[in-house]
C-alpha cells in the first residue's frame, strides 16, 4: 500500500471516507431536492479541486475561474437547449426550431456557431477543449512573459469581466442577462424529474472523483513536487533549467478543465446557465470556497465547498434578511484564525490526537512517517 | 371498460358532475360544525398542500439581499402588509395564512432553488415572488414541474403566458401604447429618441413602441440606444439627443443607472419641463434615488401612483405608512406586489379549494375593487385588466396624474403586429 504512487494510507482513507460520504450517506440520509443541492454544491468542489491544483501547489492565484466554469457550462447548455427547442416545443415563435431567446431578439436562422452543439459527441470534446485551449491562450500569453502573482490575478479578473459583459452584450445569441433557462431533455431523456436527478448525482460524484484522482497524480508525480518548488521559490527552479512557465501554463490549464466540468455538471443538475456564474463575484466566492476548506488539501476543498453552500443554504433559509453577515463572519473567522482551512484545522488539531490514540493503542507500524513527507506542503 | 366510456369520462362537464357527486357522500359525513364557515381540510386541499385545519402557508421570494433587494423590499413589504390584512379579515377559507420568506439574493439560480424548496418542501400552496424577468425565468420551470402557482408583480415584456402563473403587473403593451397614444396627441410628438438597459424587457419593451410610433402614429424613431446593466456613462447618448432633437425622450433605463442619467441630463441643460421625456422604468422608488430635482417634469407611463385619489388609495396608503414607516414610498410594483395575496384569497374563495388546478381554472374573471390602482379583473390570459396612467414627476417624488386610459386596457402578451 505504501508504495502506491497516487496515496499514502491516511490520504486512500480520506478519499474512501470521502466515496462513503458522497455516495452512501448523503444519498440515505437525504431527500431528492436536498442530494440535488448536494449536486449543485459539488459542481463548486469541480473548480475548488483545480484551484487546488494550480494555486494551492502552484501558487498562481486565479480570480477568472467563473470564466472556466462559464465556458463549460454554456457548451452543455447550448446542446440541452438546442433539445428543447424543437419545432414542435417552439410552435409559438416567430421562427420555430431556434432557442426562444434568439426568437425574443428578432434572430431568424441558428447562427452558425450554434450549430454544430446538436451533436453531443462534440459537445463533451468542446466542454473540455474550448477552455482548455482558452486557458492555454491565456497561460502562454502571460507565462512565457513572466507576468505571475498579482498582476495575474488581476488579469483573470477582466477576463471575468469581459466574458460576463460579451454574454449580457450578445444576448441574441447567448440569451443575456436571463441565461439560458428552461433545460428539459439529454438525448430525450428527461433530465427533470426525481429519479433523473439522483442519477445525475451519481454521474457527477463519479466524475467528481476521477477528478480527485487525476489531482492526486498530479500531486504525488514529480511534477506535483516541480509545482510546490515553483510555488516556493520560483527563481531556483528556473536555474535548474526547468521551464517555469510551461508548468505554470499545465496547472492552469488543469484547472480550467476542471472547472469547465463543474460548470457542465451545473447546467444539467439545475437545468440552467446564466452569466452570474461567469463574472467576478462568482469567481472570488470559489476561491473563498477553496480557502475555507484548505488550498492544499484536495479533499479539504470539496468538504469547503459543500460546507460553505450547506451554510449559506441553512442561513439564507433560516434568517432572509441577515444571512449574509453571518457568512461574512464565517469567511473571516476561518481566513483570520486558520490560514490553511478545515484542512489545517484536521492536520493540526484532529489528526494528531487520532494518531495518538492510535499510537498509545498499538506499536507504530513501520514506513508511517515517511508519507508526510510526500504531502510536500511547507507552511507559508 | 372500453375506451369510449374512458373518453366521455374526460369530459370536462361529465368529470365536473362526477366529482360532485363523489362529494355528496363526504358532505353527509362532515360534523356540522365544520359548515359554518371553514370547509374541512380534506375537501379544499386534495392534492396534500401545507393547509391545515387552521392555516394555510404561503411563500414569499424575493431578494432580501443583493443589487435588487432597493427595488424588491417594496414588494415584500406589501405582501406582508396585504396578508396581514386578510388574516385580520378573518384568512381564507376559515385559515389565516402563515408565511415562508426566502431570499432569491438577486441571483437567478437562488431563486429556482428557493422556489423549489418552497414548492417540495414546504408545499406552499402559492408564491408571492419574483421581480426582474430574469428570476421568473429562472422560476417558471419550477413552478411549472412542481405545479405550483406564483404571483408575479413587474411589469414586464410579455411573450410569456403560463397556467402556474397570474402577472399582477401590466405587460409590455399594456403598459406603453397609451403612453405613447396620449404623448403624441398631447405634445403633437413625432420623433422619438429610446434609451434603456441592455437586456430583454427594454429590448422588447422598445421594439413594440417602435412599431406602434412608426406603423400607427406615423411618427419617426431617431435614435435608439443600450447601455449595460448599471452603466453610469451617458454622455454620448445626451450629445446624440442634443443633436437629434427628438420631440420625446423615451426611456426604459433601470435600477442605479437611472441616478446618472438624470443627473447627466440636467448637467448637460435639457431642461424636462420643456424636453419632454416619457419613462416607463421611474417610479416612486427609483426616484428616491434620483432625487426628485433631477426628474421633475419627465413623465412616466405606469398604472399606479401613490397620489391617486381614491378611496383604496386612501385606506391602503396609510395603512403602508403604518406598518412599514411613514417615509416608504410606494411604487407601480410595490402596488402590484399587494394585489397578489388579495387576488389568490379571492380565487380560493371563488374555486372553493386551495387545490392549484382549481385556481388555475378559476382565476380568469376574478376581480379585485379593493386596489389601491382601482377595480382589477384577471384575464383568460393570466393577467391583469387595468388602466394606463401617466404621471408627472413633481420635486417632491411624488407623481401628479395628468393622464388615465377611460376604460381598463385588455392585457395581450403576444401583440399581433409588434413581434
Amino acid at each position: 500500500m505504501t508504495d502506491n504512487r497516487f496515496f499514502n494510507r491516511s490520504e486512500l482513507i480520506g478519499i474512501l471516507v470521502l466515496a462513503v460520504f458522497l455516495v452512501v450517506v448523503l444519498p440515505l440520509t437525504l431527500d431528492v431536492f436536498r442530494l440535488n443541492l448536494v449536486a449543485k454544491y459539488l459542481t463548486y468542489a469541480f473548480v475548488a479541486l483545480g484551484l487546488v491544483v494550480c494555486w494551492g501547489y502552484g501558487g498562481i492565484l486565479s480570480l477568472g475561474q467563473g470564466v472556466f466554469f462559464g465556458l463549460g457550462g454554456y457548451c452543455m447548455a447550448m446542446f440541452l437547449k438546442l433539445e428543447a427547442s424543437s419545432v414542435e416545443n417552439t410552435k409559438i415563435q416567430s421562427t420555430p426550431g431556434i432557442p426562444d431567446f434568439m426568437d425574443w431578439n428578432q434572430i431568424t436562422s441558428l447562427p452558425l456557431f450554434w450549430k454544430p452543439f446538436h451533436s453531443l459527441t462534440f459537445t463533451i470534446a468542446a466542454i473540455i477543449l474550448v477552455p482548455g485551449i482558452f486557458a492555454l491562450i491565456i497561460g502562454t500569453a502571460m507565462f512565457k512573459r513572466r507576468v505571475g502573482g498579482t498582476y495575474f490575478a488581476i488579469i483573470t479578473q477582466a477576463v471575468a469581466a469581459i466574458l460576463t459583459i460579451l454574454i449580457v452584450g450578445q444576448q441574441g445569441y447567448t440569451g443575456g442577462i436571463n441565461g439560458m433557462t428552461d433545460l428539459r431533455t439529454l438525448k430525450g431523456w428527461d433530465i427533470r424529474p426525481d429519479h433523473a436527478k439522483v442519477v445525475l448525482y451519481f454521474f457527477e460524484v463519479g466524475c467528481l472523483f476521477v477528478c480527485i484522482m487525476i489531482a492526486q497524480f498530479v500531486r504525488h508525480s514529480k511534477l506535483g513536487r516541480i509545482l510546490v518548488a515553483m510555488r516556493e521559490k520560483e527563481d531556483r527552479v528556473r536555474f535548474s533549467g526547468y521551464s517555469v512557465a510551461n508548468f505554470k501554463i499545465f496547472a492552469f490549464c488543469i484547472a480550467a478543465v476542471f472547472a469547465a466540468i463543474g460548470g457542465a455538471m451545473f447546467a444539467l443538475n439545475v437545468g440552467f446557465m446564466s452569466p452570474s456564474f461567469v463574472g467576478i463575484v462568482p469567481s472570488i466566492e470559489m476561491v473563498i470556497y477553496t480557502a475555507v476548506g484548505g488550498r492544499l488539501s484536495i479533499l479539504g476543498a470539496i468538504y469547503g465547498t459543500l460546507l460553505v453552500n450547506f451554510a449559506k443554504t441553512s442561513l439564507s433559509e433560516t434568517f432572509p434578511e441577515l444571512w449574509l453577515f453571518g457568512l461574512g463572519g464565517l469567511f473571516i473567522a476561518v481566513v483570520l484564525a486558520f490560514p490553511n482551512g478545515l484542512a489545517g484545522i484536521w492536520g493540526d488539531y484532529v489528526q494528531p490526537r487520532i494518531d495518538r490514540l492510535i499510537s498509545s493503542r498499538k506499536p507504530k507500524p513501520e514506513g508511517w512517517t515517511d508519507s508526510s513527507v510526500a504531502d510536500g506542503a511547507p507552511a507559508e | 371498460m372500453s375506451d369510449e366510456e374512458t373518453k366521455g369520462l374526460l369530459s370536462p362537464l361529465r368529470r365536473k358532475l362526477l366529482m360532485g357527486m363523489a362529494a355528496i357522500p363526504a358532505i353527509t359525513m362532515l360534523p356540522r360544525a365544520s359548515f359554518a364557515q371553514t370547509p374541512a381540510t380534506s375537501a379544499v386541499n386534495t392534492t396534500g398542500l401545507a393547509v391545515t385545519d387552521t392555516e394555510v402557508t404561503v411563500g414569499i421570494l424575493h431578494s432580501a439581499t443583493g443589487t435588487m433587494a432597493i427595488s424588491e423590499t417594496g414588494s415584500i413589504e406589501a405582501e406582508k402588509l396585504a396578508i396581514e390584512q386578510i388574516n385580520a379579515a378573518g384568512g381564507v377559507l376559515g385559515r389565516k395564512i402563515k408565511f415562508i420568506q426566502e431570499d432569491g439574493a438577486s441571483d437567478w439560480p437562488t431563486f429556482a432553488e428557493k422556489a423549489k424548496k418552497l414548492l417540495v418542501n414546504d408545499k406552499v400552496a402559492a408564491i408571492m415572488g419574483c421581480w426582474t424577468s430574469a428570476s421568473r425565468k429562472a422560476v417558471l420551470p419550477v413552478v411549472e414541474q412542481y405545479n405550483g402557482m406564483l404571483y408575479y408583480p413587474t411589469f414586464y415584456e410579455g411573450l410569456e403566458q403560463s397556467k402556474n402563473v397570474i402577472y399582477t403587473g401590466q405587460e409590455a403593451t399594456q403598459q406603453i401604447l397609451a403612453g405613447l397614444n396620449w404623448i403624441a396627441k398631447e405634445k403633437g410628438a413625432k420623433s422619438f429618441f429610446f434609451v434603456g438597459s441592455d437586456y430583454i424587457w427594454p429590448r422588447t419593451s422598445n421594439k413594440i413602441a417602435r412599431k406602434h410610433v412608426e406603423n400607427v402614429l406615423k411618427g419617426k424613431v431617431v435614435g435608439e440606444e443600450y447601455y449595460p446593466l448599471g452603466n453610469t456613462q451617458f454622455n454620448s447618448v445626451i450629445n446624440k439627443i442634443k443633436l437629434t432633437k427628438p420631440d420625446v425622450i423615451f426611456t426604459d433605463v433601470v435600477g442605479g443607472s437611472n441616478v446618472a442619467f438624470y443627473k447627466q441630463l440636467k448637467a448637460a441643460g435639457i431642461d424636462l419641463s420643456k424636453q419632454a421625456l416619457l419613462t416607463i422604468s421611474v417610479t416612486e422608488d427609483e426616484i428616491d434615488g434620483i432625487g426628485g430635482e433631477n426628474i421633475a417634469g419627465a413623465y412616466a407611463c405606469m398604472k399606479y401612483f401613490q397620489s391617486l385619489d381614491n378611496a383604496n388609495n386612501k385606506a391602503f396608503v396609510p395603512a403602508f405608512k403604518k406598518m412599514w414607516g411613514e417615509k416608504t414610498v410606494i411604487g407601480d410594483v410595490t402596488q402590484a406586489a399587494y394585489l397578489g395575496p388579495w387576488l389568490w384569497k379571492l380565487t380560493v374563495e371563488k374555486a372553493g379549494s386551495f387545490d392549484v388546478d382549481k385556481i388555475a381554472a378559476a382565476s380568469p374573471g376574478v376581480e379585485f375593487k379593493g386596489a389601491p390602482e382601482g377595480y382589477v379583473r384577471i384575464h383568460e390570459n393570466h393577467h391583469l385588466w387595468s388602466k394606463t396612467r401617466v404621471g408627472r414627476a413633481k420635486l417632491d417624488g411624488q407623481f401628479e396624474l395628468i393622464y388615465e386610459t377611460a376604460d381598463l386596457v385588455e392585457p395581450d402578451p403576444f401583440p399581433k403586429g409588434y413581434q
